[in-house]
């Protein structure tokens, strides 16, 4: 009894203890991030003044009713099937890229995933003006194209571009998940099909295939969540129009200066991704 | 490692050329930047001849000095006090168990998932109605600035460096932490002497995470920033949505090569901790080494909308 009595006491002290360590992290975080996101969800009700001020009064729901309007409808679908197109893009490319770094001895695929970590860890904006240096009508690409016979280069604020872009800098969100997941395949299985007369492509496609599957599901949402609310990579290479989600919502407060309505916009565009978010914890997220 | 399965020569080489043309993207932007931030020519894409003029230029200009100097003030700021207060948060969470604890643990997983833009309107609207509180509540007029950035920037670092962190304390042995209560140490003891040496790489590996996502965060900073504390991120990116200039390779130059200094920095430390990293694995050290610290910056999902 007395020994339960001590232990019991012991437990609620490290409980104590462990809810202190965090305390710090915690109040920060409820301070710096659950307050601003509560303010944002309260701003969505507000009312935007003729000047563009936004009153904290007469609560109302006439920035929601615009977010399902025709206008930021327009807008959502064209981000959605950008995001869409840029995810199967990097899809595309990455699986047998990834396939091949998989396959080569553990010393060369050490080397090939550092040649990967570099421009992934390399500063997003600058890799971003690299492809606007490359793609521009006064750029490298469009000076060889002339000095050739042919026409200047005219992709710079296209939506190919921004697709460009796009593909340019999440690529590697990609390849690494479909990296781990080949990495650690159990190859004996393929071995198995193949003794048991599979052709390589009937191999591949079942049993290799399946088996990466968590890895392209978690690269796909990585890539598609991201590019949904891209904003830098559509400035840059798309000069801004026509809007995407991301410059859409910065317009909202920068430019319009419409708090209420931007701010009903960053609400809804984070409950999508949280929805994407749990989809992908559900569907083997936890194999990264 | 899989002798029997080895594809066809033609499927094995077409695998390749496919690999070395995805690299060829990779490096092809980066590399002809890097070239033409030495071209002495004022008009962009036509080369002349070598030189430093732009250089000299990106040095005697106040502003972008005045720009990188903010930016590195905002980093280390950022970096260390994420750094103490996340990995407080990972060791509060992986060790113990207390009441609320899931609903923290969302809260603490929530900034990596929201997107940038969000994020940057979070923090625009709450600074707005804290500094119109405070100045009614102390009638002190605060504004934006280096202050609101470095702010901004911690609240979603902690999360990052947490969740590295988190990783490596889960591969932590907890006896160990035993083994030391046992011995008589005091909590303190056990922390400094055999968890902090153990979680060490965990916590560098979040500490660069922190610093790499300071240094290049433009979205959120450029909703928070205040006359005269634009950082270099925002600065270059208000110039290159206008144009492209020899001024700005060179600058975007100097930044890449930052932050290739930082990958190779980040390799170094892993190598070294390698061995101490994976005792049980340790045939499998060589290629978790550079697949474990990019967990965190993978999974910066929604975090990383169109910044960074």
């Amino acid at each position: 009894m007395v020994m339960a009595d001590l232990e019991a006491r012991a437990e609620r002290a490290a409980s104590r203890r462990g809810f202190l360590i965090g305390l710090p992290a915690y109040v920060y975080l409820i301070l710096f991030f659950a307050i601003p996101l509560l303010i944002v969800a309260v701003y969505s009700f507000a009312t935007r003044t003729s000047t563009g001020a936004t009153a904290l009064s007469d609560w109302n729901l006439d920035a929601w009713a615009r977010v399902f309007s025709a206008a930021p409808a327009r807008v959502f679908v064209r981000s959605f099937l950008l995001a869409a197109a840029t995810t199967v893009l990097c899809l595309v490319f990455s699986y047998p890229f990834a396939y091949w770094i998989a396959t080569r001895s553990p010393k060369v695929r050490s080397l090939l995933l550092v040649l990967v970590m570099i421009p992934f860890w390399s500063n997003f904006l600058v890799r971003t003006y690299a492809m606007k240096f490359l793609l521009g009508s006064e750029g490298p690409l469009s000076i060889i194209s002339q000095l050739l016979g042919g026409e200047p280069v005219r992709l710079l604020f296209t939506v190919w571009a921004v697709l460009i872009g796009l593909v340019y800098g999440y690529m590697p969100f990609m390849i690494l998940p479909l990296y781990a997941a080949l990495e650690r395949m159990d190859w004996s299985l393929v071995e198995a099909a193949r003794d048991l007369y599979a052709g390589g492509w009937d191999a591949f496609r079942k049993v290799t295939l399946p088996l990466s599957m968590p890895g392209v599901v978690a690269g796909s949402v990585l890539v598609f969540i991201p590019a949904l609310g891209a904003y830098v990579v559509p400035a840059i290479l798309g000069g801004g129009s026509p809007p995407y989600l991301g410059d859409y919502i910065v317009l909202q407060f920068l430019t319009a200066r419409n708090w209420p309505f931007g701010s009903a916009l960053s609400v809804s565009v984070m409950l999508i991704m949280l929805i994407a978010t749990i989809f992908y914890f559900r569907r083997g997220g936890r194999t990264l | 490692m899989n002798e029997a399965t080895t594809p066809r020569p033609l499927v094995d080489r077409l695998l390749a050329a496919h690999g070395w043309l995805v690299y060829l993207f990779f490096y092809a932007p980066i590399i002809v930047l890097t070239v033409f931030s030495f071209n002495d020519n004022s008009r962009v894409g036509v080369w002349t001849e070598p030189s430093l003029r732009w250089y000299r230029a990106m040095i005697q200009n106040d502003d972008v000095m005045r720009a990188i100097r903010n930016t590195l003030i905002v980093a280390a700021v950022s970096t260390v006090v994420s750094v103490v207060l996340g990995t407080a948060a990972a060791i509060s969470m992986e060790r113990y168990r207390f009441r609320g604890q899931r609903t923290l643990d969302g809260l603490l997983y929530l900034p990596i998932i929201i997107p940038d833009v969000t994020m940057a309107v979070m923090m625009l609207l709450f600074f707005t109605q804290a500094f119109g509180f405070l100045e009614g509540l102390t009638g002190i007029r605060l504004s934006l600035g280096l202050g609101s950035i470095s702010l901004a920037h911690i609240a979603f670092n902690i999360s990052f460096v947490a969740v590295v962190v988190r990783a490596r304390l889960a591969g932590m042995d907890p006896h160990l932490t035993e083994a030391a209560a046992d011995l008589y140490a005091s909590p303190w003891q056990t922390f400094r002497k055999v968890t902090l040496p153990l979680i060490m790489p965990g916590v560098a590996g979040g500490a660069l995470l922190a610093l790499t996502l300071s240094l290049d965060d433009v979205v959120v900073t450029s909703f928070v920033t205040g006359p005269g504390s634009t950082t270099l991120p925002v600065y270059v990116f208000g110039l290159v949505r206008r144009e492209v200039s020899p001024l700005i390779n060179a600058v975007s130059t100097a930044m890449l090569v930052a932050s290739i200094l930082l990958v190779a920095v980040s390799l170094g430390f892993q190598r070294r901790s390698a061995p101490v990293a994976t005792t049980s694995e340790t045939d499998e050290g060589d290629t978790d080494g550079p697949t474990a610290p990019m967990a965190g910056r993978v999974s910066r999902v929604g975090a990383d909308a169109g910044g960074v």
